[in-house]
């Protein structure tokens, strides 16, 4: 017992420790990849490959001056953007980055915690993370970031639907809610990811993981060229990067939500170990986000709501019953 | 490369009209559109556009980034940056004969010269400033040069501490190792290309 709790302690560290990491050096990666995109070259003066940077970034954003507003609301406003970086992390507790493995013939799961509830666990945090953003606009006293407060509302309340019933389909066909579960079902090799028996689910849920993420197609909170910086439009230094380091985290998580329910998971890929695998696939989701931030418009709001009230939400629930009735026959 | 800066009709070259369909007005036109649409991917398009830029940045070196500071874009021979003094090829004296044209026309008084005779009874230049604070780089001194003496050169980068910086004559003239480096200036008051051509003879019987 004692060993279970200093393992779940070092791993909820490790976890924090790497995956934060990560998404200070996702920024880096945004920057190269836009830049390359648009055949600029990005960073490149500090360190090797403008490397660097992030330490520069991380530098200015700890030594910048922690602002209030007169008019704030002070409790709120400071507590906005620890919401958002904590319920990221905390989503992914539940989530298992990579196959079992020995260390100092102690058997690993790379798991903080293994939940039989785990899928909705995770969908159920990074909805939680939606209000920091919410909170974050109406507590700073500034229009912008009320603006961006209220199509936070109104984007949480149009793509968590199609999140759920999207996600509701593989899980009927799973039958449990468990992400380990999830991954020994398709542990037979690449013909048996739910992708192929999933793929309207699979489109969905990626379209809603954007949303999620309010990454490019579906950045309204934010939205420079509209709304300032919506939301973060008050905050400076490190509580503007603590929002930041909790949108690269929800990516990170979506991208590992992705791979693991639809596309095999860390089962190992014919000569790939399962490591190496799941790597390689979130590593593609999140090229696939910056890709997608190149090359795509956004919405506006209000086909932001028709888009998943009255397209993505019908086709979500006839994905459903199909999946239902051939399950049962 | 200079080509594309001497041509000046930017309009005509390189356009194409787009294709565009009408926009329908019908509901059911509407929908056919959005059926189309939805079906031909266009999305795809896009996303395979930014990839392939991608790739030819990356890969066949069609980078737009000049890091400026460390490679230049080359500029217009025409352009009209810091003047230079040049000097005769063969002799290497310099070609200011002191006649004082370039300080009479100078539109903005930035020009001083001073001159006196030298032992051979010819024009020698004993000062010589330009008072750049207050240059407008209007080019009449390189016009109006008889010699061809006084040009612009292609230094742009003339930021200063002070409002107004002077230049010698000495710090424009060209150094006199440079010699065989000296160019001519192709811009104001330079013969044109096809200046032999266009020379008529005199006639000789009115």
């Amino acid at each position: 017992m004692d060993g279970y709790i200093i393992g779940t302690i070092i791993k909820a560290i490790l976890v924090l420790a790497i995956i934060s990491a990560l998404a200070g050096f996702g920024t880096y990666i945004e920057r190269k990849i836009l830049a390359f995109m648009q055949r600029r070259l990005g960073p490149t003066h500090v360190g090797p490959y403008g490397l660097l940077q992030i330490a520069a970034d991380g530098i200015k954003l700890f030594t910048k001056e922690d602002f209030i507003p007169q008019g704030a609301n002070r409790i709120i406003f400071m507590v906005a953007p620890i919401i958002t970086a904590a319920t990221a992390f905390i989503a992914l507790a539940a989530v298992p980055l990579f196959p079992e493995f020995e260390i100092f013939g102690i058997k690993v799961q790379p798991i903080v915690s293994d939940l039989n509830i785990g899928l909705l666990f995770v969908i159920a945090m990074m909805g939680l993370g939606l209000y920091g953003p919410l909170l974050a606009g109406m507590a700073q006293d500034n229009k912008w970031g009320l603006i961006g407060s209220a199509r936070t509302a109104i984007q949480f309340l149009s793509y968590e639907v199609v999140t759920g019933l999207s996600l509701l389909a593989p899980v009927m066909m799973v039958g449990s809610l468990s992400l380990i579960d999830f991954n020994n079902y398709q542990a037979g090799g690449i013909g048996n990811w739910i992708v192929w028996s999933q793929p309207v689910a699979f489109i969905l849920f990626l379209i809603s993981g954007f949303a999620e993420t309010n990454r490019t197609p579906f950045d309204l909170l934010e939205h420079e060229a509209e709304i300032i910086s919506g939301y973060a439009t008050e905050y400076s230094g490190m509580r503007w990067g603590m929002f930041f380091i909790g949108e690269y985290t929800n990516m990170i998580t979506i991208g590992f939500l992705a791979s693991l329910v639809f596309l095999g998971g860390f089962n190992p890929m014919g000569f790939i170990p399962g490591g190496i695998a799941i790597i390689l696939k979130v590593s593609f989701l999140f090229f696939l986000m910056l890709w997608v931030r190149a090359s795509w418009p956004h919405v506006r709001p209000d086909q932001l709501m028709w888009l998943c009230w009255k397209v993505l939400m019908p086709i979500a629930v006839i994905n459903i019953l199909i999946t239902g009735i051939v399950l049962m026959v | 490369m200079i080509e594309n800066f001497k041509d000046r009709n930017v309009g005509v070259q390189h356009y194409r009209f787009l294709k565009l369909e009408p926009t329908p007005t019908t509901k059911m036109g509407k929908f056919k559109r959005f059926l189309r649409r939805t079906f031909k991917l266009e999305l795809f398009v896009g996303l395979k556009v930014t990839f392939r830029e991608m790739i030819k940045a990356l890969f066949f070196g069609e980078m737009h980034t000049v890091k400026y500071p460390l490679e230049k874009l080359p500029i217009s021979p025409r352009f009209r940056a810091i003047h230079q003094m040049l000097r005769l090829l063969e002799s290497g004296h310099y070609r200011c004969i002191g006649c004082g044209l370039c300080e009479k026309i100078c539109i903005s008084d930035c020009i001083r010269m001073d001159t006196r005779y030298d032992e051979n009874q010819r024009k020698e230049v004993v000062e010589y400033t330009i008072n750049f604070g207050r240059c407008i780089f209007c080019g009449y001194c390189a016009e109006v040069c008889p010699e061809l003496a006084i040009v612009h050169g292609q230094r742009y980068e003339v930021a200063t501490e002070q409002r107004a910086s002077y230049a010698l004559f000495e710090d424009m003239l060209t150094p006199i190792d440079q010699l065989k480096n000296q160019k001519e200036y192709p811009g104001f008051g330079a013969p044109s290309p096809n200046a032999d051509e266009n020379i008529k003879k005199t006639p000789l019987a009115y």
